[in-house]
């Protein structure tokens, strides 16, 4: 009884002491559901988005350039289809058989293999290792034959830039190829858009537009794993191809820019002499820019590297040379704007001209007797423009090249190896060289030796804005939408009346015909040194101006031998110049040739100047036509 | 005379079968089909392994609760200080021999089943105490030798246990002992006294941790501190059970789970599988399947007759509820990692195997309800 009593008590107190734990584990299961509720409801999203954080992936791929077309259109850098050989490691049952195999099938080279067992050591199972950058067609129809011996392997098709006009027109495109790291941080857009295996520009405009070439990343969505391993696709954001860039070059043009160089050192440069549109720029020789966009080999690279002519120098930009007797029409210019001269003036060559003891020598060592300036300019009489220097002085001739754009870069904002050159004056000569300016360098100055640095660009320029009667234009080479053509320019220069009048150069324009009409005479006179490249075709007529720079000065027994260009060395010949427009009646285009150590400029330039003003005279018509710039400008 | 001292009780099989408890039953296996179903997801939606050892394991442990259930309360009470006996000497031998994994020494390789005797303690200690209060007379229940020897028998166990090193199973076998000494009637002020005392010493006790649980302890203060490291587990459980959402990401689609984030995913994270696959509006259910048991054994040990078997529902309720309450803190964020796995959902035989004896020996006390125990 007693035991059942103390029974009796004890359950009481179990079941009193269970209740209070009851509600405690009420309350402890109540803050579970509450913990729950505010983790999958309340933040429910945050939750969602770290978890597709987890398990999303992206995949850059690399963007699809924009292409670059020609004036016509024509595309100059265009994308091609590659194919190329990759392997998935982790599919691979006998990888060192498979490489074997490979090799044999495709003749690798034990270094390249090398290469490719070092590669894959550095790469996660899963992850393509590219074994072949490009096959040819013939490489990748074996693989595909061999395919089902060959597990893990994965022919695959990209896209590569392509240059199909080859080195024509490297030196204005530049190139494509792997960045490096200073690519790589000097260009945000780049930081943003890289992908290994992305090319970008290295050179000229590919460097220069990247941004608008460069185009916006394929992104391929995965699902992966803890570990990174891709498990499924779950999208494929197809990115956008850069922008079509249309430059104002014509491909004839150049390819025959190229012809006319071949196996010399020089440049051509072609210029509208209205809208300032780049015709044709080419630097001889050049290089294949094809070969830059799978690395090129060492080889190749220094045979290029080590030529003599110097491919890698961009010679229209980056050249700079004493414009030797084509600054007489800017000298000329200057002493008639300066009402030095009028085109009576007369001086009498002797052949050589005596200064404070120094003696100054026309090229001409008999001299030319009495010249007036058309006489002058048309048989590049250097006692002549000795004199009119003379009594110019240095600074007043500086201030006319400077108008006419010497001493500035031409393109700079589209080439970043361009020169600026240089036009010397007095200042210049303390401030640079710390010494004063001595009377015989404004002479020699005069006939563009000395300290006078110009590249053909300039030159171009130069003569097409004597040529457009004096007017500044600005030189370009990219079209733009509701850009004016070549003829409303043209008018628009002419009327005078417009609403943004064009910047003149000249204080009286007669001054600038004076100029031009005695070019005329270089070339389309008798005694002109440029006479024999003359077309009498008034529709080829054409006006220009040789020049022949000294690359070393003259000694006194060189001169006394008189040697012919064949017998002096190839480092020590002159450089051949020529500065043109045409046709002379409706001008419409200049130009600018130079041969380096060519010899002289009507026997190695000027010939040059008349196969090429037929063409582009000839192309005129066409490219008139040819105006509707929105369609090319996407 | 005779009858009280026969194991076998007077009913008969069939008297038993009818007094089986089949909402608890209906409840255990409704627990047993989700779990089998959850451990499918885990394998990614295929039957292997994990799957079909857990499905076999919760067939035999389940036929084998059932047996348990047939046997008269009375035998269980006779068998309960051999049964802890057997156990701390398990204990004993698992610290010399047993099988080392990742720096811990718990599990016994006994070929079919790789046993670990700590889990068994867990259900060892209620048996072992319910005996142990069901004798004391209650005049003696707050004398000091009775309080003493009550914790020399839970503590025992609890050191063999942290010398392992396992605080997760300490901390349940401690938990599940001293509700015993709460129910059983000994002075609240008592442990009010040593709550208090407890909480003074945290700190050394803490200064007393592994490296590796201090680690825990850190991490779970701050689980951003070691993203990659030591948080890693509890970041990827939350992200788990958030993204769920109210109704679930679906069967088998548990990104989370199947794309290997998420750490031990079999045992100790099993739920936050589940949460992520089923949600707000899943965990709810679970839960609610969890209380429903708990509250039917609750109610089981409120008629039964003998103190033993009401000691031993009420402190295996209890337990059963620390289990949850500590496995769900751990891996909803609000409890440090500490080891403990979730009654029947996860992976593990002895987990397994302790808490079917438990549903086995409440099922007995069930049946046996007017069974009186002198």
């Amino acid at each position: 009884m007693i035991k059942k009593n103390l029974g009796i008590r004890k359950s009481d107190i179990i079941n009193r002491r269970m209740f209070i734990i009851g509600v405690a584990k009420l309350i402890v299961f109540g803050g579970l559901i509450a913990r729950l509720f505010s983790l999958q409801i309340n933040e429910n999203k945050k939750y969602l988005t770290l978890s597709d954080k987890n398990r999303i992936r992206e995949w850059k791929l690399p963007p699809t350039r924009g292409n670059i077309v020609d004036y016509f259109g024509n595309t100059v850098a265009g994308n091609l289809k590659v194919y190329q050989l990759h392997v998935i490691p982790e599919q691979v049952e006998n990888f060192a058989y498979l490489i074997a195999r490979l090799q044999t099938i495709l003749q690798l080279s034990n270094k390249r293999v090398e290469k490719i067992k070092k590669k894959k050591s550095q790469l996660k199972p899963w992850e393509s290792l590219i074994v072949s950058e490009n096959l040819s067609w013939s490489e990748f129809l074996k693989i595909n034959n061999y395919l089902y011996e060959l597990v893990g392997v994965k022919p695959v098709m990209t896209i590569s830039r392509d240059y199909p006009f080859d080195d024509i027109y490297t030196h204005v495109l530049g190139y494509v190829s792997q960045p490096n790291e200073e690519d790589i941080l000097a260009n945000e857009v780049i930081q943003e858009k890289f992908v290994p295996g992305i090319k970008i520009g290295k050179l000229g405009l590919e460097k220069t537009l990247e941004n608008d070439l460069i185009g916006v990343n394929d992104i391929q969505r995965y699902e992966v794993n803890a570990y990174g391993k891709r498990i499924n696709q779950l999208e494929y954001q197809k990115g956008k191809q850069g922008s079509k860039i249309r430059i104002t070059l014509d491909t004839e043009v150049q390819k025959l820019s190229a012809k006319l160089l071949e196996g010399k050192a020089g440049s051509i440069s072609v210029m509208d002499i209205y809208t300032g549109e780049v015709i044709a720029m080419y630097s001889s020789p050049s290089y294949n820019p094809n070969s830059f966009l799978f690395g090129i080999s060492q080889d190749e690279w220094q045979l290029i590297r080590n030529n003599p002519l110097k491919p890698l120098i961009n010679k229209t930009l980056s050249g700079l040379y004493s414009p030797g007797s084509t600054i007489k029409p800017i000298v000329a210019l200057s002493a008639l704007e300066n009402n030095i001269i009028d085109p009576k003036f007369k001086v009498h060559c002797k052949g050589k001209m005596e200064l404070h003891g120094q003696t100054f020598h026309c090229w001409k060592e008999k001299g030319h007797g009495f010249m007036s300036l058309r006489n002058a300019m048309k048989q590049s009489c250097d006692t002549y423009f000795y004199e009119i220097a003379r009594l110019l002085g240095v600074d007043r001739l500086k201030k006319t090249a400077d108008k006419f754009g010497l001493g500035k870069k031409v393109l700079g904002e589209y080439f970043e190896n361009e020169k600026s050159g240089q036009f010397p004056d007095t200042k210049w000569k303390i401030n640079n060289l710390g010494r004063g300016w001595v009377l015989g360098e404004t002479l020699i100055t005069g006939i563009g030796q000395g300290y006078t640095q110009t590249t053909p660009i300039q030159l171009c320029l130069m003569t097409a804005q004597i040529a457009n009667g004096g007017y500044k234009i600005t030189p370009k080479v990219l079209t733009y939408d509701n850009q004016l053509i070549s003829e409303q320019v043209k008018r628009a220069m002419l009327s005078n009346n417009n609403d943004k009048p064009f910047e003149k150069l000249f204080k009286e324009q007669k001054n600038i015909k004076i100029v031009q009409d005695s070019m005329f005479g270089s070339t389309n006179e008798l005694r002109g040194t440029s006479y024999k490249s003359r077309i009498d075709d008034p529709k080829y007529q054409f006006a220009g101006k040789t020049g022949t720079a000294q690359v070393k000065r003259i000694s006194k027994r060189e001169r006394e031998l008189d040697l012919k260009t064949s017998q002096i060395p190839y480092e020590e010949r002159d450089h051949a110049l020529y500065v043109a427009f045409g046709p002379y009646k409706n001008p419409r285009y200049s130009l600018s040739i130079i041969v380096e150590h060519g010899g002289s400029g009507s026997s190695a330039a000027a010939p040059i100047a008349t196969k090429l003003f037929k063409l582009i005279i000839d192309r005129h018509e066409l490219r008139k036509q040819v105006f509707d710039f929105k369609e090319f400008n996407i | 005379m005779f009858q009280y001292t026969r194991i076998n009780s007077d009913l008969n099989f069939f008297q038993k079968l009818k007094n089986l408890d089949y909402v608890l039953l209906v409840c255990i296996i409704l627990l047993s089909i989700t779990s089998a179903l959850v451990m499918y997801s885990t394998d990614g939606g295929e039957f292997l392994y994990h799957t079909k050892s857990h499905a076999t394991k919760l067939l035999v442990f389940f036929i084998m609760m059932l047996m348990i259930s047939f046997f008269n309360i009375k035998f269980w009470h006779h068998l309960s200080y051999f049964f802890y006996f057997t156990t701390i000497l398990l204990l004993i031998y698992v610290s010399i021999f047993g099988i080392k994994v990742s720096g811990s020494q718990r599990w016994i390789d006994l070929y079919y089943i790789v046993l670990q005797p700590s889990e068994l303690m867990k259900i060892a200690v209620i048996l072992c105490l319910a005996k142990y209060y069901h004798r004391v007379n209650v005049e003696k229940i707050n004398s000091f030798i009775s309080i003493f020897l009550a914790l020399t028998l839970i503590f025992t166990p609890v050191i063999l246990v942290l010398a392992q090193p396992d605080l997760g199973t300490s901390i349940l076998i401690v938990s599940s002992g001293l509700i015993i000494l709460w129910l059983g009637g000994v002075k609240i002020k008592y442990f009010f006294v040593s709550f208090v005392t407890f909480l003074i010493s945290l700190p050394f006790v803490i200064s007393f941790l592994q490296p590796y649980q201090k680690l825990r302890i850190l991490t779970f203060l701050n689980p951003d501190r070691d993203p990659l490291g030591a948080g890693y587990q509890i970041i990827q459980s939350k992200i788990a059970i958030g993204s769920g959402g109210f109704f679930g990401k679906g069967f088998l689609q548990g990104t989370q789970s199947y794309l290997d984030f998420l750490p031990e995913k079999h045992t100790d994270f099993i739920f936050t599988l589940f949460s992520e696959e089923f949600g707000f509006i899943g965990s709810i259910l679970l839960l609610f399947l969890y209380t429903i048991i708990i509250i039917r054994i609750v109610s089981i040990g409120t008629f039964v007759k003998s103190i033993f078997a009401k000691l031993f529902c009420f402190g295996f309720a209890f337990a059963i509820f620390v289990y949850i309450t500590v496995n769900l803190s751990m891996v909803l964020g609000l409890l440090p990692i500490v080891g403990s796995p979730l009654p029947i959902m996860s992976y593990g035989g002895s987990s397994m195997l302790a808490t079917m004896i438990g549903f086995g020996i409440v099922m007995s006390a069930k049946i046996h309800s007017n069974q009186t125990i002198i």
